[in-house]
């Protein structure tokens, strides 16, 4: 007799807990080819609200950790997203509609791109960072410190290997993060919340809210205790005006990288081009530091 | 009478020829003067000459020049020859430094000791050090492994009246070593040495098209930052203005750097090298009239060495000298225009309103001209206007702290970020506060430093991008393909 | 305002000096935590003041005062072992007639010479009011018992001598013993008796200003009436920005205490435009109370000729020449 599954409720990741969205909506996730996946949470402005808040009391703490300390837990994440590979395969292949054997490319690539940043924590300020000889008797040092809560609209094709890619450059650099997930395969965001909060990733420094892009990405780009925003996932997403957006964001000078454009519309990028340190760089800010020097 | 009382020492203003009337330097030629509004010497409110409002028709004559030198011969010149061009305009700026420090008094205000001693000499070194980029580009860590930076093309630089020629060389500078072509806008009350600069240009050969100077107020501006055919904007100047440039580019390819607003604190301990504080405060508060977007305008004092402090500051400003900016012992010149002068005028007596206390030392001011008297506010609140609002004058607001934490969470408690300054012979404190304050730039037992090495630029709304140093170049090239698949700012 | 040549004894010295720092018993561990709990003093920002108002353009009429009162202020200065009576002797005629060409030439304040020349410098000088001072204390390097020490001093003041200029010991200070050196000032200004104390801390061994600034406090307990940088024999020797700390050091000393103390830079300050550099950094932060001859002394030689000369100057509208000054 077979056994009768256990299914999973996907809900919202938020300072490190899982709430269902405080509108007490939900919405069918389904998979490329049309069939009922699950169940996710509808993440509304207020949920938003309070991932905006996680990520602003948790960005301290995590700006301090030591770069070390952060290149670990990263390095820790990409074990245990190794570790759930199987099911994340699923997700993928069905949410983008791959193959199983195309499906596990794609998360091995997640995986590696996760390594990838879990390694630059520690070189980001040697390669960003320098001496500056000033024409005086001052020690005067320029180097990169995190920008502060950023705002990331996530890939909506690529649900995971894409998602990995926008949100493991910002708090590689010690940042914060609200990212609202894939509107149409939330599934994996879903998932990747739960590998965070096992992978020694403290709550808030990543809040993942499923919802749709056009309903949140405004009170997002308005809001003023965000610093940044990654306009990424505005390729393909349905109803949203991401000069709107940049115009939103312009009313606290938020930093904002801006999508991909090709042919006058917003592309979403090859997530299996090499990253380079664009994507660190736009949420880095550089201090600079004078002190004489005297006896 | 003191004692020692210093007779006038005022330098000469026959060394600089102003003419009557200016045209706009466009194509490497002066256009003939048109509609034209004058720029007075704000020390008396004498008219020294009348310059012309440009029109979105001469914006557009001024972009497309700038466009076909980019294409043109610039754009095909080698790093080497162009940092040439560079290295000339430097030694011009140096050989002609008295002309333009007279000048640049004349036009802001502000002393001629300022303009002779840092104005004018880091202007020409900002050209210096870039020229020396404009080759060695490749070494600057720019762009990924086998990707090349490229110039943006066109950059539209709009720049203040505080530092007229030195904004001038942040912008044009790092601009030209990176191959981009330029057209500046000049502040309206300050155009008179961005257009000598024009000749500078001329004398160096530089070839047409590639620096374009258009004067006028801020339509002027407005015109030039949305002209579609402008690939960057380097703007520096309000935060109000900052935020609408931002706004208008969404959407589009442009990118833009801007350098704006600023409410810095100093926080001064209570182990500070007392004597180097005061005149760090000092300096940070009154070097150019305070009309600086980093100037230290909030004294954030240890409780316990509020009144030494404050004691010898007074005793130190009762030194200052105020009046002549052509005098060379003068301290402290002229608001550069009436707007600014009502717009300190109005702070300072909503912050006596809400309970601050005023005081100034003995000066008399002179009758013409627009003029504010050095001015301390103390019993200042956070929650007062002027512990929050950019007054842009010679007004210190003064505050007290008890514990380094909430020194920190006072100094970064405004949505400005700039600059700050730390005061104690504490080493691991320095370092420690220098970590926590949330600010572009960090002067610690000094204050109001620059350097064209040092890239200086804001968190939060005070701007974004850094200006000066290997970080500066950033802001003007990109690594994306020509084609216009759009990028990342 | 008139100089303060209290005779003052050691012990009352040192009790003033328990007062001051609030102590029941002054101890070098008193003494230490008392200097060492001054605010610091950052070289970068001192020097660059000094260089702000090194900036200061004297003119005219202003110049021409600046030029007086800094022949005024001199303590014009013979300090070798090759002096003979002859070259004391010619030393003081130029300070009592500094240039035959005009009378109305300020004189400088003071003849400053070893101690067994001040009878003949009384002499020379006789009532023209010009001071003698000597220097005593095994000067110019301190390294002499204390008995040695007060000898000196006693009989350059029994030779006439109205203003001594003493050593500290710079040994001591260095190596923390700042109560070593308390009591040798204490007990050197005791044996001045109504002569006039000029302690010389010899900046250039102190090496850093947080040293300069301590010592120059260390001095002013001690009963000091000037604090003065050098001997002349050591290099670095005055500089601007030691007597800017010593300048900051007798401001706050008198508002600390009420007692007003003079400064001295001796050493190196030869030209008209270096005295008048130190004119400003006077007026603008020891303020006017200080520009006299009785709180402000410059110990040199060479610069009285170029003061001359820039009076000349500004009197014939020429510039003038080493012929036009007397060698002396």
């Amino acid at each position: 007799m077979s056994r009768l599954d256990v299914r999973k409720t996907y809900k919202l990741y938020i300072g490190g807990k899982f709430p269902r969205s405080e509108s007490g909506r939900s919405y069918a996730v389904q998979s490329a080819s049309g069939e009922f996946l699950a169940n996710a949470s509808m993440g509304s402005r207020k949920d938003v609200r309070d991932a905006v808040v996680a990520a602003r009391a948790a960005f301290g703490g995590w700006a301090a950790a030591t770069p070390y300390n952060r290149g670990q837990v990263l390095y820790r994440v990409a074990e245990v997203l190794e570790g759930r590979r199987a099911q994340f395969i699923d997700e993928v292949a069905a949410g983008e509609g791959l193959t199983a054997r195309a499906a596990a490319g794609v998360v091995d690539a997640a995986v590696d791109r996760v390594v990838w940043y879990a390694g630059w924590t520690d070189k980001i300020a040697q390669v960003l960072g320098n001496l500056n000889p000033v024409a005086g008797p001052y020690f005067n040092v320029s180097a990169p410190e995190p920008t502060g809560v950023v705002g990331v609209l996530a890939p909506q094709a690529s649900s995971l290997l894409g998602l990995v890619s926008v949100v493991a450059p910002v708090i590689a650099s010690g940042n914060t993060a609200v990212v609202v997930s894939s509107a149409a395969r939330p599934l994996p965001a879903v998932t990747l919340g739960e590998v965070l909060a096992t992978s020694d990733v403290p709550g808030g420094v990543v809040n993942i809210v499923t919802a749709q892009t056009a309903e949140v990405a405004t009170w997002l780009a308005a809001h003023r205790d965000v610093n940044a925003i990654d306009l990424t996932g505005v390729a393909g997403a349905e109803g949203v005006d991401w000069a709107g957006l940049e115009a939103e964001a312009a009313g606290n000078l938020k930093r904002v990288l801006r999508p991909q454009v090709a042919g006058g519309v917003p592309v979403e990028p090859d997530w299996t081009a090499a990253p380079g340190l664009e994507r660190i760089r736009a949420f880095v800010e550089t201090k600079t530091v004078w002190h004489p020097k005297g006896l | 009478m003191p004692t020692f009382d210093y007779a006038p020492a005022p330098e000469s203003r026959s060394v600089v020829t102003i003419a009557p009337t200016y045209g706009f330097f466009i194509d490497g030629a002066f256009t003939r003067p048109k509609a034209t509004f004058a720029t007075l010497n704000p020390a008396d409110e004498s008219v020294l000459a009348e310059v012309s409002q440009a029109g979105p028709k001469d914006v557009d004559k001024a972009v497309a020049a700038a466009r076909r030198a980019f294409e043109g011969e610039w754009g095909r010149l080698s790093g080497a020859e162009r940092g040439k061009y560079l290295f000339r305009i430097a030694r011009i700026l140096q050989e002609r430094a008295r002309e333009f420090a007279v000048l640049e008094t004349l036009d802001n205000g502000k002393p001629i000791k300022e303009t002779r001693d840092f104005d004018v000499p880091t202007a020409a070194a900002h050209f210096f050090y870039h020229a020396g980029w404009a080759d060695k580009l490749e070494y600057a860590g720019l762009s990924a492994p086998g990707a090349t930076a490229r110039p943006h093309g066109v950059v539209a630089q709009v720049i203040p009246w505080n530092f007229p020629l030195l904004m001038l060389a942040w912008k044009i500078a790092p601009a030209l070593a990176t191959g981009n072509t330029v057209v500046l806008k000049p502040a309206e009350s300050t155009p008179l040495s961005a257009l000598l600069f024009a000749e500078v240009c001329q004398q160096a050969d530089l070839p047409a098209g590639v620096v374009n100077i258009v004067t006028g107020d801020g339509r002027t501006g407005q015109a030039l930052v949305e002209h579609p055919d402008v690939d960057k904007i380097a703007f520096t100047g309000s935060t109000e203005v900052g935020k609408i440039i931002a706004r208008s580019i969404a959407g589009t390819a442009k990118k833009a750097t801007l350098e704006l607003g600023g409410k810095a604190a100093n926080v001064v301990f209570d182990d500070a090298p007392i004597d180097q504080a005061v005149e760090g405060i000092v300096g940070g508060i009154f070097f150019n009239q305070g009309q600086v977007c980093c100037a230290g305008s909030r004294l954030l004092v240890q409780e316990n060495v509020h009144d030494e402090v404050v004691a010898k500051l007074k005793r130190r400003l009762q030194t200052l000298r105020v009046g002549d900016p052509m005098d060379k012992n003068t301290d402290l010149g002229a608001i550069n225009s009436r707007e600014q002068l009502d717009r300190i005028t109005t702070l300072v007596d909503a912050g006596v309103a809400e309970g601050a206390e005023r005081w100034s030392p003995a000066c008399t001011l002179p009758t013409k001209g627009f003029w504010y008297p050095p001015t301390l506010l103390t019993g200042v609140a956070q929650t007062h206007r002027v512990a929050t609002e950019e007054i842009f004058g010679p007004v210190l607001s003064v505050l007290t702290f008890r514990t380094p934490q909430e020194a920190v969470a006072k100094a970064n408690n405004t949505a400005y970020g700039l600059s700050a300054g730390v005061w104690t012979e504490k080493g691991s404190r320095i370092l420690w506060m220098a970590d926590q304050l949330r600010a572009g730039v960090v002067w610690a037992n000094t204050f109001n430093r620059f350097d064209p090495t040092s890239p200086f630029g804001g968190y939060k709304e005070s701007g974004y991008g850094r200006e000066g140093g290997r970080h500066g170049l950033e802001a003007y090239v990109t690594t994306t393909p020509a084609t216009p698949t759009g990028a990342t700012r | 305002m008139t100089v303060s040549t209290t005779t003052r004894s050691a012990a009352e010295l040192t009790a003033q000096a328990r007062d001051v720092l609030g102590v029941s018993r002054l101890t070098n561990r008193a003494l230490t935590s008392w200097l060492h709990g001054l605010p610091g003093v950052d070289q970068v920002g001192c020097e660059g003041r000094v260089a702000g108002l090194g900036t200061r353009s004297i003119k005219t009429t202003s110049k021409a005062w600046a030029i007086d009162t800094a022949i005024a202020m001199i303590d014009l200065t013979t300090l070798e072992g090759s002096d003979t009576p002859g070259k004391v002797r010619s030393l003081c005629a130029k300070a009592l007639v500094p240039d035959p060409l005009d009378p109305t030439t300020p004189r400088p304040a003071a003849i400053c010479v070893y101690g067994d020349m001040v009878a003949t410098a009384k002499a020379a000088l006789g009532d023209s009011g010009i001071h003698v001072a000597a220097v005593a204390t095994a000067f110019p390097s301190g390294r002499a018992s204390m008995a040695v020490k007060l000898a000196d001093t006693r009989d350059a003041v029994k030779a006439g001598a109205d203003e001594i200029d003493m050593v500290i010991d710079r040994g001591a200070f260095l190596s923390g013993d700042y109560l070593t050196v308390f009591n040798q000032i204490a007990e050197v200004k005791q044996a001045c008796g109504d002569a006039h104390l000029k302690v010389i801390m010899e900046t250039g061994e102190l090496v850093t200003y947080d040293n300069v600034r301590r010592a120059s406090y260390l001095s002013m307990l001690a009963g000091g009436d000037f604090i003065k940088t050098s001997t002349g024999k050591i290099q670095p020797a005055a500089t601007l920005p030691v007597t800017l700390i010593m300048l900051e050091a007798v401001r706050d000393w008198r508002e600390l205490t009420g007692v007003q103390v003079g400064v001295k830079p001796a050493g190196g300050i030869r030209t008209t435009k270096d005295a008048i550099k130190y004119l400003v950094m006077v007026s603008e932060i020891a303020g006017e109370d200080w520009l006299t001859p009785e709180w402000f002394r410059f110990g040199a030689s060479g610069l009285l000729n170029d003061l001359l000369l820039q009076r000349q100057k500004l009197a014939t509208g020429a510039y003038s020449g080493a012929d036009y000054v007397t060698i002396d």
